[in-house]
């Protein structure tokens, strides 16, 4: 399941209803991201997502099924925000279930360094100092970049 | 009419998210809308920069690629990532 939403979700019923899902499997790795409350600029007080759907959700769907063919995979969910957030608050949920927990673990890893490099997103700090557009970081690539040549 | 749509800082560049206009006669490929928008719109250069891709009708294109006033045109940013 891949779910864009602009309202706040709960990750622990996020990880209930995948539990049911990936029923059979023999591992489930889960992700949650969080809002930082420091951001580039400062103490952050809102972080503003954009998506343009639907190339952000289907440029996710691609991760996930390039994610479904390189692991033995049973079941995949993603939940990502869009809109305004506050520190603290989820921003992403991702989990993954296998028969066995290395696929689970590196699929789960997989799809976040997507989802955090080359995800159709774009990302607004607002801080006491102004706001400000955050563009990627070259670490962001370098990471990525572990996966290209693998798993084929 | 095209619909345009800015993207990230973009959006705060133009002060506005998305337009709808009329295309002039003499803007046939997405080179020369890069051109007489940024100018016309006083930017200063931030929609002629490289790492500014265009998509059109929901697609990222290699440039310059004709464009019609049928066209959505998307002005994208590098993308953040969540």
């Amino acid at each position: 399941m891949i779910c864009l939403r602009d309202t706040a979700f709960e990750p622990t019923e996020a990880m209930r209803e995948f539990e049911r899902a990936a029923s059979g499997a023999g591992a489930i790795v889960s992700f949650t991201g969080l809002v930082r409350e420091t951001g580039t600029q400062g103490k952050v007080s809102t972080l503003h997502l954009q998506a343009y759907s639907p190339m952000t959700e289907r440029g996710i769907r691609s991760a996930a099924e390039e994610a479904e063919r390189r692991w033995p995979l049973t079941a995949l969910s993603i939940v990502h925000r869009i809109g305004n957030m506050s520190p603290g608050e989820p921003i992403v949920f991702v989990a993954t279930a296998s028969a066995h927990r290395r696929a689970a673990f590196e699929a789960a890893d997989f799809l976040m360094d997507y989802l955090k490099t080359e995800a159709v997103f774009w990302k607004k700090e607002v801080t006491e100092q102004g706001s400000e557009w955050i563009e990627p970081k070259p670490q962001d690539y370098s990471d990525r970049n572990r996966w290209s040549g693998t798993g084929d | 009419m095209a619909r345009l749509l800015y993207f990230g800082r973009l959006e705060d560049a133009l002060g506005l998210a998305t337009e709808t206009l009329t295309l002039p006669s003499d803007i046939a490929d997405t080179s020369a809308l890069r051109t007489w928008l940024d100018s016309s719109r006083q930017l200063g250069g931030a929609l002629l920069e490289l790492t500014v891709r265009i998509a059109l009708n929901d697609q990222i294109v290699s440039e310059p690629c004709p464009v019609t006033d049928a066209d959505e045109i998307a002005f994208l940013p590098p993308v953040g990532g969540g």
